[in-house]
């Protein structure tokens, strides 16, 4: 029977994970990142490399660590907790899950074993609007000869600047879903990147095809039918940023509980006013609710990803949610000095705004939730 | 015991296979609301034949308390056992056999503090629904502040002598047997000098008097204690410690309110109230809503799970059910103002199409002050869970 505890492997994760990232990568790190303006270590993506986690869902045979996306979910939700910038979401999560399922490819073989090892990262060129809408692709990928030439552009591609291959959504037919989904570099001739200088502060990009070749070998599955590759790792990218924000409330709260029971106002600590108690309580409270549908929709994604689709935008749509509120009330109870840049509230403000938005915001996945449910 | 407990598929199988033999094909309506539930008891008269037979055939196999040892009438399930035994009562839409207080509080609480002859003569008749008991709890000068009850015992040799008046009785005139905290030291601090007291509605001296409430409905009483006499053996617990017992209780008492107690209760559907009622989700307000509550209802049924999952792991859940509490009753109380707002004006009638969703909605209104207030639960979470100064 599914249980929503974690077991004793995934115990010892995520204790291994968090002795790892308070030394390796607290908020300051994240804020020299964002100072430097670069958008990841590269040194810590390769530290993250050898404990495995690249290669949490890659297959034993390619390297990887094969843990599963309950494990995958743990290891964002730490990150989370410290704002971790890095393209493990989008790598390691959702470039794996989709690989993985054409594993009996050499190329999708070659480049999971890449990923697992952490000397390939990826970027998943998905959107062309300013919300989250794969079917509504309109970029083309016209046949030419025994290939493909890809035009158009896509916008707010997540880690679309450093990325070194992209996975491209392109139209291939004129049925709403005769879409096809290729594996290409990201400096392929006709290729152009253009920053996008998000609030986050992390990598994301516009980016132009004009003319792109593409062979039948760069492929992912089959053409026409890309979201049956794309869906899993959708849902999969989905559970683990679900997973990132609830990290970050959790984060944000933490520092919210302490700042309460330090700061002084009217001559005693601000943690005793019952004003502020109970919402902080209530805050508790939606984190641990949001925490057990973080914990579902890994164990359906590994126990049952036929029927996960609902699990996921649940997992999602709490998350939107919960972060949103989690750092409205840090924020607020922090007062002044939770406006200022030199305090880490804001980071992670920003943050859940944008994770809030990446793969469907609450709207979105409500919407998904009301169409399974029937309504 | 008919049931292979050592291979999980065959467990399953024989399950199923049970309850097509032994479910009754009335028990299988789905039927959730209030006036279906089997409460059991001395006065009870059945709903119907299928209902008796349901009872008698579940609790000769222990199969309406399944978790609670064999020995005391149980089933001696674990935790996966029984979500495979609800799953498989969900899959057939079957009603529980029975629901009481003795099986959502004062059982927990005797196999906790109980000794081994207590459970021997307390647990059999709970399970069987042959005993029906009563929660002597609130006061009038004790509600929130509940450690402030003042109903007194005596001690009189080989009993105590109890005088007060509790309030907010559950069903008292209803039960046959009531679990009570009595002040049997009025001069220690006020949380070290409670009993928890358990004795006959029978016995002289005891007296009811139902309150009749918003909904039309009397379901709680005023009770009253003149000179009844309890024998010494009928405490749980230590003298004076049962203030422990009491907290132990409301634990479950709270995940019981929030919806966790049976393990199921989803309760009304949505779709059968715009059914009955003739209207549709077309309304953006309304389609909003719904779809809200259902994020919200599947988050927190998920929560009692993992909590329950948590529990059977061996770790407590302990203050962290004030959670359960806060949200799965502020819920019950969003989902029927929904309802109502779905039922439009047919549910404003007392005996409309919707049935007794306008008495229901009522009733939502206690949830969320009964057992502990939601802000109380919320004082105990900031205090207890997060540590915050008092």
């Amino acid at each position: 029977m599914t249980n929503l505890t974690l077991n004793e492997d995934e115990t010892m994760l995520v204790d291994s994970a968090r002795g790892f990232l308070d030394e390796a990568s607290p908020v300051e790190k994240f804020r020299e990142l964002r100072d430097a303006g670069k958008a990841y270590n590269p040194e810590l993506w390769k530290q993250m490399a050898d404990l495995g986690w690249t290669g949490v869902l890659v297959p034993e045979d390619q390297g990887g660590i094969d843990m599963g996306h309950a494990a995958a979910n743990l290891l964002a939700q730490e990150m989370g907790k410290t704002l971790v910038s890095s393209p493990f979401i989008s790598t390691a999560v959702m470039a794996a899950t989709a690989l993985r399922q054409v594993a009996d490819n050499p190329r999708a073989a070659e480049a999971l074993a890449k990923i697992a090892s952490g000397d390939l990262t990826y970027a998943l060129a998905l959107d062309e609007g300013v919300k989250h809408a794969p079917s509504k692709t309109q970029m083309q990928a016209e046949r030419v000869g025994n290939g493909f030439s890809l035009s158009g552009e896509k916008t707010f591609v997540v880690d679309g600047g450093s990325a070194d291959r992209l996975l491209v959504l392109a139209r291939t037919g004129d049925a709403d879903d005769a879409l096809t989904l290729f594996d290409i570099p990201a400096d392929r001739d006709g290729i152009t990147r253009t920053a996008q200088n998000m609030i986050d502060a992390r990598d994301s990009a516009q980016i132009s095809f004009d003319g792109v070749e593409a062979t039948g070998e760069d492929v992912v599955g089959t053409v026409d039918q890309a979201m049956s590759v794309l869906n899993p790792a959708l849902r999969a990218g989905q559970a683990a940023l679900a997973a990132e924000m609830t990290g970050l409330s959790s984060g944000a709260f933490g520092m919210t509980v302490s700042y309460l029971q330090e700061r002084k106002q009217f001559g005693v600590l601000i943690g005793q006013f019952q004003a502020l108690q109970h919402r902080a309580a209530h805050l508790w409270s939606d984190i641990e609710v949001t925490t057990s549908t973080i914990a579902n929709a890994g164990r359906m994604m590994d126990e049952d990803p036929e029927n996960a689709a609902l699990a996921v935008s649940l997992a999602k749509a709490r998350a939107c949610q919960t972060a949103k509120l989690a750092v409205m009330e840090g924020v607020q109870m922090h007062g002044g000095i939770g406006m200022t840049d030199a305090f880490d509230m804001g980071f992670f403000m920003k943050r859940a705004r944008v994770a809030q938005e990446w793969l469907g915001d609450y709207g979105y996945h409500a919407e998904q939730i009301a169409k399974i449910k029937g309504y | 015991m008919p049931f292979d407990t050592t291979n999980p598929e065959k467990f399953r199988a024989e399950i199923r296979a049970w309850l097509a033999e032994n479910c009754p094909a009335e028990m299988q309506d789905g039927d959730t609301t209030a006036d279906s539930i089997c409460w059991g008891g001395r006065n009870w008269t059945f709903q119907s034949d299928a209902q008796k037979q349901w009872l008698n055939v579940c609790a000769e196999n222990g199969l309406t308390c399944p978790t609670w040892p064999q020995e005391y009438g149980g089933a001696g399930f674990d935790r996966d056992q029984e979500k495979v035994w609800l799953s498989e009562l969900d899959r057939i839409n079957a009603r529980l056999p029975l629901q009481s207080f003795g099986i959502w509080m004062l059982g927990p609480a005797l196999l906790h503090f109980g000794s081994h002859e207590q459970k021997l003569h307390y647990l059999p008749p709970i399970t069987r629904g042959e005993i029906r008991w009563c929660q002597g709890y609130s006061e009038p000068g004790a509600g929130s502040d509940l450690a402030s009850v003042q109903s007194k015992g005596e001690d009189k040799g080989d009993h105590w002598l109890v005088n007060g008046q509790k309030v907010w009785t559950s069903y008292a005139d209803k039960a046959d047997w009531i679990f009570a905290l009595i002040r049997t030291d009025k001069d220690a601090p006020k949380h070290k000098g409670i009993s928890f007291l358990l004795f006959d509605m029978q016995s002289g001296g005891v007296s009811t008097r139902p309150i009749k409430l918003i909904s039309g409905a009397s379901p709680f009483c005023e009770t009253f204690f003149d000179d009844v006499k309890v024998p010494k053996d009928q405490i749980v617990g230590t003298e004076n410690r049962g203030w422990d017992v009491a907290k132990y209780l409301l634990t479950h008492e709270r995940e019981m309110i929030s919806g966790g107690g049976s393990g199921r209760g989803a309760g009304r559907s949505l779709a059968k109230v715009l059914a009955d009622a003739g209207h549709d989700l077309s309304e953006a307000s309304l389609r909003t809503e719904a779809i809200a509550c259902d994020i919200e209802e599947m988050s927190v049924a998920l929560t009692i799970e993992r909590y329950k999952d948590q529990a059977a792991g061996g770790k407590g859940v302990g203050d962290a059910s004030a959670m359960l509490k806060y949200a799965g009753t502020e819920l019950n109380k969003r989902k029927h103002e929904l309802f109502m707002s779905a039922g439009g004006s047919e549910a404003l009638q007392w005996d409309g199409a919707t049935g007794s969703l306008p008495a229901d909605w009522l009733r939502t209104k206690a949830n969320s002050i009964e057992g502990g207030t939601s802000e109380v639960m919320l004082s105990i979470i900031s205090k207890r869970v997060l540590g915050l100064p008092g």
